[in-house]
């Protein structure tokens, strides 16, 4: 029996050369975390479906560019990741990420906890390379706990969906399309004020950059002692937890 | 007349400009004219500061308890200052009055790490040349890399003296500039002791470096009787001071004194700041120019700083620091000391001060403890932080809406407050040294050098010390150029 022809009973792919074993129905990238293997990623998270919005993820299988985070596992892909030229291109996208909204790392309080600022950490971005847009977008502090800073906001998704499938509130929303595309609250006023969004709510804890955030902490996590202080992101993704799925309200 | 105007200076016609663009051996960048007429008598000299920051616009829209973070970007000297006055502000804006004891001993701690790096930083790398080498010495050598050649010891101590006041502000912020410390309500994390036992192991090496300081600055005054003449602008003078008259850096009521030493006012609440001060703004700068109220535009103005405190207070707290200011205060004959190259001695005897101070508090039991936060209180909208910065009194204050957002922001930092003297020092000093005569490099020094005793942190950014390009220009009535002098970033002079 020939190698190829052991893959697929064994349903097993290869990453980067390593045989990576999954189990029917799961993506490239549960697959690989769950080898221990890292894929970049912004808009993924455990446990909550997949978007495919950053792009960061895509590999390259039988002469294709596909989005780890939305392809499915299939027996005997030879997948590439971790290629200079797949890493080039991660890092233009992380740049286009950061020139497209307002990321002052030096006066952010999510500085040491933002996933984008460890991304270009560990793609070594040292520079935005394209021209900044400098956009004006409404900052929403009308919520006791929480506010909203737009300017900050990547389009991950992961608040709609974290409101969406784990609180089952429904609280936010992409609208627009393209360059258009914004972030939105599901309110009448489009206030997170008038929204049930709660603080302990995981839409309120999941943005990996500093655009949902609590409010009056200020600094709280001392620098030596934030996520990205402590390991570089893609040994910290790795032991990402899977959160606790609610009962959808479906009133 | 207007200030940094010369009598006489009626007509700008038939009169040549000399530029100074940029001063050298300052925080940031202004520049110095000077209007000349044939027989290089001097019509004018003023001081502009040509940088426009914006920060009080720019941070209006943005959370309250974001602003200490941003602000600190003001500067790359004294960040920490600037990050403290903001955090008193903001103390009050999350309803806090008091902080818990170790988070008040960590704060002030930290303020006089930001201190005696600051002070160091200028006193050794900035302006010990002009002193060790003479006002008019060879420029390629009046730097510190000519200190470090032929005075090795004070240059090291020098350095040394401002990375242990950045150490101070690492163990507290995690890192030596810009980093974080403070929040709403108290401080983000305790010293550790392994930070505090490392700090104490070269504390008695530093006491032993800022006295020797202080006795630098005061064998370099009585050797030079000629310093009291420089640029000696007899003025009023406003700093903080403590509930007993005492030196203070972080808390204390507003104290102003007339030149002969009579109070104007004392212990005033920081928070009236607005029935003290009015700010004048001026045509050809984008530094306005503050006055006590009280006085008026034209005799309202005052100095802050070293001078300013070392003149305001009756005591140190701190005995070393105490009987540097006794001799201090006897070398002016018991009133006021007017002398402006003496805000260099009164920057040395602070810098002792910090350094007592940082042995005391380093030994106090509060300092390790790990109750740093208070609950906030009931929010409030306005809120305003002073703070005595190394270069003066350092006034925030923010107005915030019932969303937490800064609607308004007010700053006064210390060099505005000495806008006005540094320009009447600059025209005292082109009125004494420069008037009639042919203008060379060593004069122009000496108006950077009455400058630089007020330690002006213009821009408040980092800069690369010693690349600074310099280029004077005499340029006559028509327009012609007579002669240019360029210094370019690698210190080369060339014209």
């Amino acid at each position: 029996m020939g190698y190829h022809a052991m893959a697929i009973n064994q349903n097993t792919l290869t990453i980067d050369g390593k045989d990576v074993h999954f189990e029917q129905g799961q993506t490239i990238m549960d697959a690989a975390l769950a080898a221990k293997i890292y894929i970049p990623y912004l808009c993924h998270y455990p446990g909550l479906p997949p978007s495919g919005n950053c792009r960061l993820c895509v590999v390259e299988t039988n002469g294709k560019s596909v989005a780890a985070c939305i392809t499915q596992a299939q027996a005997g892909q030879r997948i590439h990741s971790n290629t200079p030229e797949l890493n080039v291109v991660r890092k233009m996208i992380t740049q286009m990420l950061f020139v497209e909204g307002n990321h002052i790392c030096p006066a952010c309080e999510k500085s040491g906890n933002c996933k984008l600022q460890a991304m270009g950490y560990y793609l070594g971005m040292h520079e935005e390379h394209f021209h900044h847009f400098n956009p004006r977008r409404a900052l929403d502090a009308s919520h006791p706990a929480i506010f909203l800073d737009r300017s900050r906001c990547i389009l991950c998704d992961l608040c709609v969906r974290a409101s969406r499938d784990v609180d089952g509130k429904n609280v936010f929303a992409i609208a627009g399309r393209g360059a258009d595309a914004h972030l939105i609250v599901n309110t009448d006023s489009g206030k997170l004020g008038d929204s049930n969004l709660d603080r302990n709510d995981l839409a309120a804890n999941i943005c990996p950059v500093g655009a949902i955030m609590h409010k009056e902490r200020g600094y709280v996590s001392p620098i030596g002692q934030r996520i990205y202080d402590q390991q570089p992101i893609n040994e910290i993704a790795l032991g990402e937890h899977v959160p606790e799925h609610k009962e959808r309200d479906h009133d | 007349m207007k200030a940094g105007q010369s009598p006489g200076a009626s007509s700008k016609t038939n009169l040549r400009r000399i530029a100074i663009d940029p001063i050298s051996r300052i925080e940031g960048h202004g520049k110095i004219t000077l209007l000349l007429d044939s027989d290089n008598h001097i019509h004018e000299a003023r001081l502009h500061i040509v940088e426009f920051r914006g920060f009080e616009k720019f941070i209006q829209g943005r959370p309250y308890w974001d602003v200490p973070f941003f602000v600190q970007r003001l500067c790359g000297i004294c960040p920490v200052s600037h990050q403290l006055a903001a955090a008193k502000a903001v103390d009050q804006l999350a309803g806090v009055d008091q902080l818990t004891p170790t988070a008040t001993q960590l704060r002030r701690l930290l303020h006089f790490g930001q201190m005696l790096q600051s002070h160091a930083l200028h006193f050794f790398h900035l302006t010990s040349p002009d002193f060790l080498f003479g006002f008019g010495s060879d420029p390629m050598q009046r730097n510190i890399a000519g200190v470090l050649e032929k005075h090795p010891d004070i240059a090291m101590q020098g350095i040394k003296l401002r990375k242990y006041g950045q150490q101070v502000i690492e163990a507290i912020t995690g890192k030596r500039v810009h980093g974080t410390g403070t929040i709403p309500g108290g401080m983000n994390k305790p010293l550790t002791t392994s930070w505090r036992d490392a700090l104490l192991a070269d504390i008695a090496d530093i006491l032993q470096w800022s006295e020797q300081a202080v006795q630098l600055n005061e064998r370099i005054h009585t050797a030079h009787s000629e310093h009291a003449d420089f640029a000696t602008l007899p003025s009023n003078y406003l700093s903080l001071t403590g509930g007993k008259g005492e030196l203070e850096f972080y808390h204390g009521g507003l104290r102003a004194r007339y030149p002969d030493g009579v109070m104007i006012f004392d212990q005033c609440d920081y928070v009236d700041y607005q029935q003290i001060l009015r700010e004048e703004v001026r045509a050809w700068s984008y530094m306005k120019f503050p006055y006590l109220q009280q006085l008026g535009i034209k005799q309202g103005w005052y100095r802050v700083g070293p001078l300013a405190r070392i003149n305001n207070c009756d005591v140190i707290s701190t005995s070393l620091a105490e009987a540097a200011r006794r001799r201090f205060m006897a070398f002016g004959g018991g009133g006021l000391v007017h002398n402006t190259l003496a805000y260099h001695w009164a920057r040395m005897i602070e810098a002792l001060h910090c350094a007592e101070s940082i042995q005391h508090l380093l030994h106090d039991p509060d300092i390790t403890g790990t109750d740093l936060v208070v609950e906030k209180g009931d929010r409030r909208n306005e809120g305003i932080g002073v703070i005595e910065a190394p270069r003066g009194t350092l006034f925030h204050h923010y107005q915030v809406n019932n969303e937490g957002i800064v609607t308004k922001a007010n700053l006064i930092v210390s060099t505005t407050s000495n806008n006005q003297a540094m320009n009447e020092s600059v025209r005292l000093v082109a009125n004494q040294y420069l008037d009639g005569k042919e203008i060379t490099e060593g004069l122009l020094n000496h108006l950077e050098v009455a400058v630089r005793a007020y330690d002006p942190c213009l821009s408040c950014a980092t800069h690369a010390l010693g690349k600074m390009p310099l280029q004077v220009e005499l340029i006559d009535a028509e327009g012609a150029l007579i002669h240019r002098l360029v210094k370019h970033s690698d210190g080369q002079f060339k014209t």
